[in-house]
């Protein structure tokens, strides 16, 4: 056991290493979704005068988006990461190895989620540095670095899956705009019960996105809302239920030694 | 398989490889390698050997027949199988972004050698293979060989029995490819090491191979020490160009009797296998010098490796690849 356990920190520390190593991929990460932050809340400052709009800071409800955004990041990420190892036979070196299938997941993973944390922390960083409000207070920041963590543990899972399936860093990266349209077609921008198109509002009802970006949202505009709070674990749980079996299935598929 | 056969370290009976809508890609190959030897398995592309190291390193189930690596059975007993074994496979596998010290890190740990020893180990191997000064530069910087002898450092981290490499020198330049052979046979006479050794250089299997397996289409279609295989096709052969393009009908007829038309399809060149006791290449210079047949390429060839595969296949081993296609990755397994 301890033997496995020291292969998943040796695996996870390789993947934290090669992300932290390519700053084209990890930089982007970080910065693009602040970017898109500065955009929006400039853009959409007005919308706060809506009435029944949650706050009067817009940057305060649309510092859940990085977040998100950030994790789909991690989901490409990861994702991208792994169908390397198995372009280049990485994988099937390790797969020579007394190392398990579920100790190899846990330790890309891992990696991931070290990446992870650093995001987390950058965010709720750059929301303080803003002024913006965060109404669950001082208590509200470990929960906040629990749910982001638990989001992109759930983002990274898709990633995994997603590689294990297409099977190349470019197929891949070339999933980004599907992951974008997801994020596009949620709460991201406006509260559901205000978007004023009923379609755009069922689909952002269906779209499991909302809940964990008005997860997120809740802590920094109402503070601890358990029910928000919830339906966003429980997304999360169910995504990384869903896709952790899929991955592992794909996995024992993809490593097919005997 | 009987017991006693555990004597050999590879055993492989009837082994066979059926891709789903691909070919028949391994077709049925049997072949012993004694321990400590080295065996040189040559073959084209698309021959089929790619397809048996993933099958005899447990990356691949077979779809028929048996094989037992280190006295374990491929199929049944993979854990134990990859415990006795290392493999540089076909691509050096190796992460850009980690250093040579930091792939033996990984490889240690996951080999499962204990964690005191590990940095010695590492640091050893590097050292072996010649690259302890490039040890913590990034690996997206190093040459081909120097990825080739990490491939195989990383190969040996937990002291296998027996060594798989797959076409270790292909793309490596000549001073690589020398001093890779170096540790090949370094590591076979002082450490008892066996090899199994794919290639595609008649060179390579030549200077390495204690004995050799001919691999096409799926099938050996010779086996034995190379000295043995050359002297099996026998007397040497010889091959004349005409000067005058016009008298190969003629170049042809005074070549033939020496021996029996052999070697590649030319449409400028005549070749022919020296028939025991014909006089060599002396009474062929005097036949065409009678005839008054200006010649303005004249050869002698020993016989080589590739004489051997000629002889068994019709075809020269250079080229005979691009008619097979590329072997293993396109095609998806029948489960076994």
């Amino acid at each position: 056991m301890t033997g496995q356990l020291d292969s998943i920190y040796e695996v996870a520390r390789r993947s934290f290493l090669r992300s932290m190593r390519q700053p084209a991929a990890f930089v982007p990460a970080i910065v693009f979704p602040l970017f898109l932050l500065a955009v929006n809340s400039a853009g959409l400052d007005a919308a706060t005068g809506i009435p029944g709009f949650p706050t009067d800071s817009y940057v305060t409800f649309a510092l859940a988006i990085p977040f998100i955004q950030g994790g789909t990041f991690t989901l490409l990420n990861s994702g991208t990461d792994l169908a390397t190892d198995i372009e280049t036979g990485f994988l099937n070196r390790m797969a020579m190895t007394p190392l398990g299938g579920p100790a190899l997941l846990a330790g890309m993973l891992g990696g991931s989620m070290a990446i992870a944390l650093i995001q987390t922390a950058f965010y709720i960083a750059i929301g303080f540095t803003v002024g913006a409000d965060f109404a669950a207070g001082a208590a509200g920041v470990p929960m906040l670095f629990l749910l982001s963590l638990v989001i992109c543990f759930a983002f990274s899972c898709v990633g995994v899956f997603t590689a294990l399936r297409v099977g190349t860093g470019e197929a891949m990266q070339s999933m980004f705009p599907v992951f974008f349209v997801f994020l596009f077609f949620s709460s991201m921008a406006m509260p559901r019960d205000l978007i004023e198109q009923d379609w755009f509002r069922t689909v952002a009802t269906i779209n499991p996105l909302s809940y964990l970006i008005e997860g997120i949202r809740s802590l920094y505009v109402v503070g601890f809302d358990w029910e928000a709070l919830g339906l966003a674990f429980g997304v999360s749980a169910i995504l990384i239920a869903v896709f952790l079996s899929l991955a592992a299935a794909s996995l024992r598929t993809t490593l097919v030694r005997t | 398989m009987s017991e006693s056969a555990s004597e050999w370290a590879i055993e492989v009976e009837g082994l066979t490889q059926k891709f789903r809508k691909g070919p028949l890609a391994v077709d049925g190959i049997d072949l012993h390698v004694e321990r400590g030897e080295i065996y040189g398995f040559l073959g084209p592309n698309g021959a089929g050997k790619s397809t048996t190291v993933l099958m005899l390193t447990t990356l691949l189930p077979p779809t028929g027949g048996v094989a037992r690596v280190g006295g374990f059975d491929i199929a049944r007993e993979g854990g134990r199988v990859r415990s006795v074994i290392g493999a540089a496979l076909q691509e050096a596998a190796l992460d850009a972004h980690l250093t040579a010290r930091e792939h033996m890190r990984l490889q240690t740990a996951l080999q499962g050698v204990p964690k005191p020893e590990r940095r010695a180990r590492g640091d050893e191997l590097i050292e072996r293979v010649g690259l302890a000064e490039a040890a913590d530069r990034k690996v997206g910087g190093y040459s081909g060989g120097m990825k080739r002898r990490l491939d195989l450092a990383l190969a040996l981290v937990h002291g296998p029995e027996i060594l798989f490499l797959d076409e270790p020198t292909t793309g490596l330049d000549p001073q690589s490819r020398s001093s890779l052979w170096e540790e090949v046979e370094r590591l076979a006479d002082d450490e008892g090491m066996t090899v199994f050794l794919t290639t595609q250089y008649l060179e390579e299997a030549d200077r390495l191979a204690d004995r050799v397996g001919i691999i096409d289409r799926g099938k050996i279609v010779a086996e034995g020490t190379p000295a043995m295989l050359k002297a099996e096709v026998g007397e040497p052969s010889v091959s004349a160009r005409a000067a005058d393009p016009s008298d190969r009908g003629r170049l042809v007829e005074v070549l033939g009797r020496f021996g029996s038309a052999s070697g590649p399809e030319d449409e400028d060149a005549a070749w022919v296998r020296l028939d025991p006791g014909c006089g060599g290449l002396v009474e062929v210079v005097r036949a065409l010098d009678a005839e008054g047949l200006q010649v303005a390429d004249l050869q002698l060839h020993e016989p080589t490796l590739d004489d051997v595969f000629l002889e068994k296949t019709g075809r020269k081993l250079e080229g005979a690849g691009e008619e097979q296609g590329d072997e293993s990755g396109e095609f998806e397994a029948v489960s076994a």
